[in-house]
């Protein structure tokens, strides 16, 4: 019986393989995930254990917050002087991390503007604490001396000794190239750009004279590092930890680590679907081919064999293809990690990269995910084979005999699909759900309505395949009037083919749906809100821009009006809340609705007045007058009062849920920096008003002047990236679903042999052949796009309802909508290529003779 | 062997005075090659007359199916000719070949072939819907009519008899007035009962619409509706008989069976 199972596998190797291939791409997604994951991670392992090498103990700042990333305010230098004069202290060395744009020859900025450019403030004697390697030339030291990465200075096509502009607080300054360094061993810092500085000139450079961000110690002969953190954590104020420089590369790796989960889960999702997808579709062959195996099944079954050994020859069957698409599906993942790579640097995440990495655990869940998704499809198809009896064998055409579940069949799957529908209102409005429970409720939800619609879809393919046939009969007469014919003639077959195109076309469709409503939600507010005639922010968003930049602006010719919102995060109680500062002039460049208060609110908020959110003074029931206390990022409180609430737009504002004055804000919050600062010039917008502002900011080339529409256009356009690479990833599992096609087609083809034999003698060309094919291959695909399309309208109507407070609504973008109706037509298209040229290709007696 | 070019087409010759509709010369057909070839046909001509029905009997492997896919288009003889009309069809293409199919033949097979998702009227116009031409509805009502069919038309074949099914084929052969109809073994997978009424309906196309055509059979009760009986053997006719009662029809297969 195994070699029964394992001769039909070879004799009929194009099949397997187009089954094979279902599998293969959810298992590759998997992998490629792990992989890239995996890679990115070593990468930033990389970059932390190198630039710690030298070290044995790490000093950094602490408050409330949690450790300080690099940028932060620093601290006092004088430490530095304190820890060296202890005796289990070797060396010491302080330095300056900060970030600092480098400007190209043409005046652009360099780097990706995804990953916040790097700059290092580092004392040449104290060498082996740097993080980076001198590969040629020399530290620098001085001021006016720089040295870069390898990767900036090669594509830059730069020398020793040339100049080269670079910013960080303040204006562009000029430096001269003395010395090119690499990060380790790393090929890339996510194509972040690397600049260093001598101390002294960092410090002045980032404006934090006599300060310094990290102090790097190295222990005295004899004195381990935990030795060295214990006697150094005695000498260290309140606001300052000393971790060892394990600790240290721990803690910052955590950070990255816990970013690249998301990344991780992001995409194991999307592997999933891939993956579910390829279910359906290895059910759905198998289930044919048992269809078509009757015969020789109920021979076996006369000669002798079990239910159970049929059962078994079925599932060994699947076995050998699921372990082995798993492992091919594996070794894609590893080609197709380096494509995702490429996918998210198109979309400007470029992350540090060393060399692939292929994890044991990797390989480990590539083959159970594969093999475990392989063998629960054909779980059905089996017991459907076990079914079979012997006397199928001598009988002519003879069907295999109805379920004994079959007659509960439709009420069955109508439960089902009920089941998921309530499941799914319950998880996405019902009141008083926690999160976790809530999306369980959405997930299982969401997955047992596709299995119940695709359970239903059989009693629907007449009515839909009738009516989405009928341009093809127009179109392609008589072969289109068959091709209907023959979509029709097999429902069960047509709707679990039509099924699997169905997930994806429905998860793109509730993508593009939402995304239209967060669109269109987010231009209103802007539309709202954006009442100034320019807004300056930074190139990529990254680095919020210097106060001086506003200062610039000020002096520009025709300036009415300037005002600069910084934003940082304080606490109240321990839960976070967004603070912004405005100037007392913010509402003459944005348009405050105020549900109490006035635009005279912002003029007189002094040092202790506030204006919140109505949100957030519903949600701590604060009224005018209420008082607010802030602990920020330095460690101070801010006692503030209520003097104004307004109502913010739901596609948000520029502000976060508490403003403040600058004057409030600039002393206790670390480098105050606008992200946006609004300009109003006498006489609206104008080419020479624009170019005036361009000119007073020549010194500062990561701020970008925008008008409001500029603003909307390019916000909406990284909305667009983001939502091109989720069509890019949801892409693949239409592309399984389209396996899915071919297989079906090609089995089709070959079912009807003898039928096409007939046809081509009375006259059926093979055009017409063809054409018959492909139109069956279409009306399957417009199906899966009919009840995709209404599954997703749908599930997006559900979450816009849900998310209604979060300032999502429901639109149609009827545009995105007719394209995925083309996209399945050309999926049909291209499934029915080589299965109508097999078809048309047949030899018309050796088709009449089949049997 | 003779080049076509010194002799006239067969088709243009007229015994009987009866206008030629399919001939052949010196057909030959050999499968596979070396050792292992087998020669179906070894030198065939034949000419079939106009509103004749002609059967072709002969022991299994004698090469009848062969001979009758060289007639209809749907092989190509290793060697020799085949006219349909004045058409000589060794040099047409695949297209060219199909569209003389449409119009010039028609086929009923054994197991009549039909398509199990259209109705008997659908099955029986769609070589006409494949031609893309108008459909000459009162011709098929007659068919349909003829055929004994009128209150099945709506039916799916699952839904028919085997006589019935085999009657909707035939119909499918007609509809399109084909220059000869080709049918191999028409009864071969039916009751006496039932063969008896199919042979009655291909003798009736032939009297009543003089529709050409040609059978092959095992059936000597078949053979004895023909107006003219074919024995091959072994890859060439040995014999040939005009009208006659199945029992010469038996008897001259005896005879070529021993020869
Ligand atoms: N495709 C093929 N390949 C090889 N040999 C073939 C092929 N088709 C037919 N033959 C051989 O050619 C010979 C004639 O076959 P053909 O089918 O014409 O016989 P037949 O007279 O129709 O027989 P039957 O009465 O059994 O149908 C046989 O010996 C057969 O084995
Ligand atoms: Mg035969």
């Amino acid at each position: 019986m195994r070699r029964v199972a394992l001769r039909g596998l070879a004799s009929r190797k194009l099949r397997s393989l187009l089954t094979a291939f279902a599998i293969v791409l959810g298992v590759a997604m998997v992998s490629g995930t792990f992989v890239l994951t995996d890679t990115i991670d070593s990468g930033f392992d990389t970059v932390f254990s190198e630039s710690y090498e030298g070290a044995d103990a790490v000093i950094s700042p602490e408050t409330e917050f949690g450790r300080q990333a690099a940028g932060s305010g620093g601290f006092p230098a004088s430490v530095l002087e304190d820890v060296e004069a202890l005796p289990s202290v070797a060396e010491a060395a302080g330095s300056l991390r900060d970030s600092a744009r480098l400007i190209g020859r043409d005046g652009e900025p360099l780097g990706g503007s995804s990953v916040s450019p790097l700059a290092l403030g580092l004392d040449p004697a104290d060498e082996q604490f740097s993080p980076v390697r001198i590969v040629d030339g020399e530290w620098p030291d001085g001021s006016g001396q720089i040295a870069i990465d390898r990767r900036t200075f090669d594509d830059e096509g730069l020398a020793l000794g040339d100049a080269i502009s670079a910013t960080a607080r303040g204006p562009v300054q000029e430096f001269e190239i003395v010395g090119v360094v690499e990060l380790g061993s790393l090929e890339s810092l996510g194509g972040a750009t690397i600049s260093v500085f001598d101390l002294a000139t960092a410090q002045e450079l980032f404006a934090k004279e006599d300060v310094v961000d990290q102090i790097q110690l190295a222990a005295a002969e004899g004195v381990s590092a935990e030795a060295l953190v214990a006697e150094v954590r005695g000498e260290l104020p309140a606001t300052l930890d000393v971790q060892t420089a394990a600790a240290q590369v721990e803690t910052e790796s955590e950070d990255t680590s816990a970013g690249l989960g998301f990344l991780r889960y992001f995409l194991l999702a999307f592997a999933a679907i891939a993956l579910f997808v390829g279910s359906f579709v290895i059910a759905n062959t198998l289930s044919i081919t048992i269809g078509q195996r009757t015969r020789e099944l109920a021979t076996v079954r006369t000669l002798g064999a079990s239910r159970r050994q049929v059962l078994w020859s079925v599932v060994l069957e699947a076995l050998v293809v699921g372990v082995l698409a798993s492992i091919v599906g594996i070794l894609l993942g590893v080609g197709l990690a380096l494509g995702l790579n490429e996918l998210l640097a198109a979309a400007g995440i470029e992350l540090p990269t060393s060399g692939l990495v292929l994890e044991t655990r990797t390989i480990v869940v590539g083959l159970v995910v594969g093999i475990g998704i392989t063998l629960l499809a054909s779980i059905r198809p089996a017991l459907r084979a076990t079914r079979v009896p012997p006397i199928a064998a001598v009988r002519e055409g003879s069907v295999l005999p109805p379920s004994r579940f079959a007659r509960f069949g439709l009420p069955a799957s109508l439960t089902l699909t009920a089941g998921a529908v309530a499941l799914l209102l319950v998880g996405s409005l019902g009141d008083g759900l926690s999160a976790a429970p809530r999306l369980l409720a959405i997930g299982l939800g969401v997955i047992l309505l596709f299995v119940g619609i695709a359970l239903v879809a059989p009693r629907l393919v007449r009515p839909l395949a009738s009516a989405l046939g009928w341009p093809g009969t127009r179109i392609a007469g008589a072969a289109g009037r068959l091709a209907r014919a023959n979509a029709m003639r097999n429902p069960a077959r047509t709707a679990s083919t039509a099924s699997a195109l169905m997930i994806g076309l429905a998860l793109v469709t509730l993508v593009a749906i939402l995304a239209q409503g967060l669109r269109s939600t987010f231009v209103d507010s802007v539309d709202q809100l954006f009442v100034a005639d320019y807004a300056v922010v930074a190139e990529g968003g990254f680095n919020p821009l210097t106060p001086e930049v506003e200062e610039a602006l000020a002096q520009a010719p025709g300036v009415e009006a300037v005002s600069g919102v910084r934003s940082g995060s304080g606490r109240i109680a321990g839960e976070d809340v967004g603070v912004s500062a405005v100037p007392g002039n913010i509402a003459e460049t944005v348009a405050i609705r105020w549900d109490e208060g006035s635009d005279a609110v912002p003029g007189a908020l002094g040092e202790d007045g506030a204006f919140v959110t109505r949100e957030f003074a519903d949600e701590r029931d604060l009224e005018l007058g209420s008082p607010l206390e802030i602990e920020t990022p330095t460690g101070e409180t801010l006692a503030l009062a209520v003097e104004g609430i307004w109502e913010e737009p739901k596609g948000g504002s520029p502000f976060g849920q508490v403003a403040v004055s600058h004057e409030a804000f600039d002393p206790v919050f670390p480098e105050p920096r606008n992200d946006f600062t609004f300009v109003n010039v006498a006489g609206g917008i104008t080419a020479d008003a624009e170019a005036g502002l361009e000119t007073a900011l020549a010194d500062f080339p990561d701020a970008k002047v925008q008008t409001r529409d500029e603003f909307k256009d390019e916000s909406v356009a990284s909305l667009s990236r983001v939502l091109n690479i989720l069509y890019v990833l949801l892409a693949l599992s239409v592309v399984v679903s389209l396996f899915g096609l071919v297989n079906t087609l090609v089995l089709t083809v070959f079912e009807r042999t003898r039928e096409l034999g007939m046809l081509r003698a009375v006259g059926m060309t093979r055009r017409q052949v063809r054409r018959m094919i492909r139109h069956e291959s279409i009306v399957t695909a417009l199906l899966g796009a009919a009840l995709g399309i209404a599954i997703g309208v749908f599930l997006a109507a559900l979450v816009t309802q849900a998310l209604a407070d979060e300032g999502f609504s429901f639109a149609l973008p009827i545009g995105s909508l007719v394209v995925f109706v083309l996209a399945a037509i050309l999926v049909g298209v291209l499934a029915a290529i080589m299965p109508a040229r097999r078809a048309a290709r047949l030899n018309i007696l050796e088709a009449l003779r089949y049997e | 062997m003779e080049t076509s070019a010194t002799t006239p087409s067969p088709a243009e010759s007229a015994a009987n005075g009866r206008p030629v509709r399919v001939a052949a010369r010196d057909l030959a057909r050999r499968y596979g090659e070396g050792d292992n070839a087998v020669d179906a046909l070894r030198g065939v001509s034949l000419a079939i007359e106009e509103g004749q029905l002609t059967a072709v009997m002969g022991p299994s492997g004698s090469g009848k199916s062969t001979l009758m896919h060289l007639l209809a288009g749907l092989d190509r003889p290793t060697e020799g000719e085949v006219w349909i009309d004045s058409t000589e069809i060794g040099t047409l293409g695949d297209n060219d070949l199909t569209r003389l199919r449409r119009r010039h033949i028609g086929f009923i097979f054994q197991f009549f072939n039909l398509l199990p998702m259209l109705s008997a009227e659908e099955n029986i116009v769609l070589p006409l819907e494949l031609a893309g031409g108008r459909t000459d509805r009162a011709w098929v009502d007659e068919l349909i009519d003829r055929v004994g069919l009128s209150d099945r038309r709506d039916h799916r074949p699952s839904e028919l008899s085997g006589g019935q099914q085999q009657r909707v084929a035939i119909a499918r052969a007609l509809a399109s007035k084909p220059t000869v109809v080709f049918a191999d073994e028409p009864t071969g997978n039916l009751d006496s009962a039932t063969s008896g009424e199919i042979l009655e309906l291909l003798r009736t196309s032939v009297d009543a619409y003089g529709q050409t055509t040609v059978m092959v059979t095992h059936d000597a009760n078949a053979a004895a509706v023909a107006d003219r009986v074919l024995f091959l053997a072994d890859g060439r006719i040995v014999k040939e008989i005009g009208r006659c009662s199945p029992h010469d029809v038996l008897l001259a297969l005896e005879e070529v069976a021993q020869a």
